[in-house]
């Protein structure tokens, strides 16, 4: 062996080691949804309550309770601001957990609320929340069903934090997990990319910078559903990309399938508004979050009726298949440029940082 | 997007590659340096080497103005982020750019009061709106971003705003290209010119290197079809033997340069004898310090910095990297004591950096060219 496979080899080994938690303190960047977060949660949070439903470090853990197939899950909103372009914090409560049930292939049923709010905020604030978190829920087809309320002092919070958790029935005919992806398996994605964290940037003011960008936050479970029917076992595998957008979730898969994500860019449904918006920030959309995206891999067979079907749905005519599986770059993913290049994209490593240059 | 996709159409890119393969003689090696670190951004980006034959290389210059930030910089700065009452501000990517001791999110994390701003302008504002705070600005880049400052400063001065103050790391192009031409084992056939430096400074400081060096200049733009033609350029040159100082970017570059902005740098920035560059170590006359007109602004005189030297370890070899002397996997310290999660290097540092590159990617690009032979 020459040395420069004897020093990838070495690479590869310290790669497949499994993630151990080394900082001394936590920073922003672990909460990015990156490589830090992953290390955070594999490294620390997974060894220590170690168990069956917990391993696979997916959207939701799938229970088996007497018989009931369920899917549990949890997660924390600490939006700035409270309300944005096209929706606000109570609505992406609501409809983030809503998000992760439905890409485990399980019907949302009930959601809990735990609100910490902080001293002297306006209590309409906390009305308006209340009601948006209420339509939310409707339109979604869940009931918030218990809650939980904590005030802390001033300056302890901006204004409001939200932790929702959710319980859903899995839809039997679906076998859903990144073992089964194969080579040729295609990648479709349900709408515009990007729109969410774009339209929160803006929403901060800090930019300067006026675009006409909303938020796509909104329940992804009639496009779940859709694909669970058309598709049955030939959907292997949805994901939710949230922080750390798409770029991460099929660095993920990738990683999680041992094959290759190769990427169409052009064909990758994104508003001319978001892509000039990040242009100019010097922000790559792929890795910027969403709150109203689906991303699926399905057998190649199956593709065109998955992709019609979805399409059918509400809020999803932009679905397209952006991209399918391949045998290399093992755990990669390979994006084909516009320009005629291709490119590697890695997983977000740190904040999504302004680049100077 | 109009007066984007323009310049990004892969047909042209096709016929340009087909012609820059034209060009290139059979059994040379081509190996053609884009200073910048933003041509690096848009050739990764747009996976520009594909349009490329095998024999043209690009080598990825020293450019990056984040990554050339020594160790002992970032510690000063993170020093002053920890005085109190002190809001310490800096362009968004050099927050992760470790120092001997951590970062300036990691100092952030510990009460530092961090945050990143698009432009200088941006920290003057934060000083307004905060009378009661001290902030300051690191100011980083090349003669790119240099006059941004300088009129920040010009414009603070002209207020007379007290608690506003500027860390210059400030870097000129010409003197890291000549300690890297003067290296006897250098191996590049040209020179990809930083589009946005000249757009300040112009083309003529680059004159030397043909001159002297014999080695072609394109002063190119930032779209991906902007490098192919410079490419092209420069494989023009080199076929009918000449070697000159082109302007590919004339839609934005002019030759002179921008003379206003280079008045404000005269007026509100001095040389510095010498400054230490990550990788590259000392480089005389290569960065900029406050003139004293503008001594009241230097945060490094009103904080009585540190002045912290970690020196690189010895066995880094980023300079050679950057040369082309050697290969990323071929140093010592490369996958071992410098990762990307722990970078010494600014080849390490940047995620476009060559070795952070074949760090990530370096066992596809194998498999690439296995599949190939």
């Amino acid at each position: 062996m020459d040395l420069e496979e004897e020093v990838l080899a070495r690479i590869e080994r310290q790669r497949k080691l499994r993630p151990r938690f080394r900082d001394d303190r936590i920073t922003m960047v672990h909460g990015a949804g990156g490589k830090a977060t992953h290390t955070l949660v594999a490294g620390l949070f997974a060894p220590a309550f170690a168990n069956d439903a917990l391993a696979e470090l997916g959207d939701a853990a799938r229970l088996d309770i007497d018989g009931a197939a369920l899917c549990l899950t949890t997660d924390s909103f600490v939006v700035k601001p409270l309300r944005f372009p096209g929706g606000s914090i109570g609505e992406l409560a609501v409809n983030g957990t809503v998000n992760d049930l439905a890409v485990s292939g399980a019907r949302p049923q009930a959601v809990t609320a735990a609100f910490i709010i902080e001293e002297g905020l306006d209590a309409d604030v906390v009305r308006a929340e209340a009601s948006a978190m209420a339509e939310a829920a409707r339109r979604a087809g869940v009931a918030v069903v218990a809650g939980d309320t904590k005030v802390v002092e001033r300056n302890k919070a901006d204004g409001m934090y939200i932790t929702t958790a959710g319980v859903g029935v899995r839809r039997g005919g679906a076998a859903l997990g990144s073992a089964s992806i194969r080579p040729g398996d295609k990648v479709l994605c349900s709408g515009h990319i990007g729109d969410h964290g774009t339209a929160i940037m803006l929403a901060r003011g800090e930019l300067e910078l006026d675009a006409d960008i909303v938020s796509d936050t909104a329940s992804v479970w009639p496009q779940a559903e859709a694909l669970i029917e058309v598709a049955g076992p030939a959907l292997r595998v949805m994901r939710d990309p949230t922080r750390g957008g798409v770029a991460t979730v099929l660095n993920e898969l990738a990683g999680d399938a041992g094959a290759g994500m190769v990427l169409d860019e052009n064909a990758v449904p994104i508003h001319s508004a978001v892509k000039g918006a990040c242009e100019i920030l010097g922000i790559d959309p792929m890795y910027v979050a969403n709150e109203g995206v689906l991303l699926a891999v399905v057998a190649p067979e199956a593709a065109g009726d998955a992709l019609d079907a979805m399409a059918a749905t509400q809020g999803g005519a932009a679905a397209a298949v952006i991209g399918e599986v391949a045998e290399e770059p093992e755990g990669m993913v390979l994006v084909r440029t516009g320009f005629g290049g291709t490119r590697i994209m890695d997983m977000l490593i740190g904040d999504p940082l302004p680049r100077i240059c | 997007m109009r007066f984007v996709d323009e310049f990004r159409d892969a047909e042209l890119a096709r016929t340009l590659g087909t012609e820059i393969a034209a060009l290139a003689e059979p059994g040379r090696h081509y190996k053609v340096m884009e200073v910048c670190g933003g041509h690096t951004h848009t050739i990764y980006k747009h996976g520009i080497e594909d349009h490329l034959p095998e024999s043209v290389e690009l080598v990825h210059g020293p450019g990056c103005p984040v990554c050339v930030i020594p160790m002992g910089r970032v510690d000063d700065g993170i020093h002053i982020a920890k005085q109190p009452d002190v809001i310490f501000t800096c362009f968004g990517d050099m927050m992760r750019v470790p120092g001997g001791d951590g970062s300036l999110i990691d100092a952030k994390a510990e009460g530092a009061d961090v945050r990143f701003v698009y432009s200088p302008l941006d920290a003057l504002k934060i000083a307004r709106n905060n009378p009661d705070k001290e902030v300051t600005f690191f100011a980083i880049g090349f003669e790119t971003t240099a006059p941004s400052t300088a009129l920040t400063l010009m414009r603070a001065k002209a207020e007379g705003v007290t608690n506003f103050s500027v860390m210059s790391n400030h870097v000129t192009i010409v003197p890291p290209l000549m300690a890297l031409l003067e290296s006897p084992d250098l191996r590049l056939d040209a020179f990809i010119g930083p589009g946005h430096v000249s757009t300040v400074i112009g083309c003529r400081p680059y004159e030397f290197i043909p001159s002297d060096y014999g080695q072609p200049v394109v002063v190119a733009g930032f779209e991906p079809l902007d490098l192919l033609q410079s490419i092209y350029m420069i494989m023009r040159q080199l076929d009918q033997g000449r070697s000159e100082v082109e302007n590919q970017y004339g839609r934005v570059v002019p030759w002179e340069g921008n003379l206003r902005a280079l008045e404000i740098l005269e007026e509100v920035f001095e040389l510095r004898p010498y400054f230490e560059w990550r990788g590259l170590g000392f480089i005389s006359q290569s960065a900029l310090a406050l003139t004293d007109a503008y001594s009241d602004f230097d945060a490094e005189l009103r904080f009585n910095i540190p002045g912290v030297r970690v020196a690189d370890p010895k066995a880094c070899q980023c300079g050679e990297v950057l040369k082309g002397v050697i290969k990323p996997w071929e140093c010592k310290v490369f996958g071992t004591a410098c990762t990307p999660e722990t970078p010494i290097g600014t080849c390490m540092v940047s995620s476009e950096g060559a070795c952070a590159a074949y760090y990530n990617f370096g066992r596809f690009a194998r498999s690439k060219a296995r599949a190939g032979a």
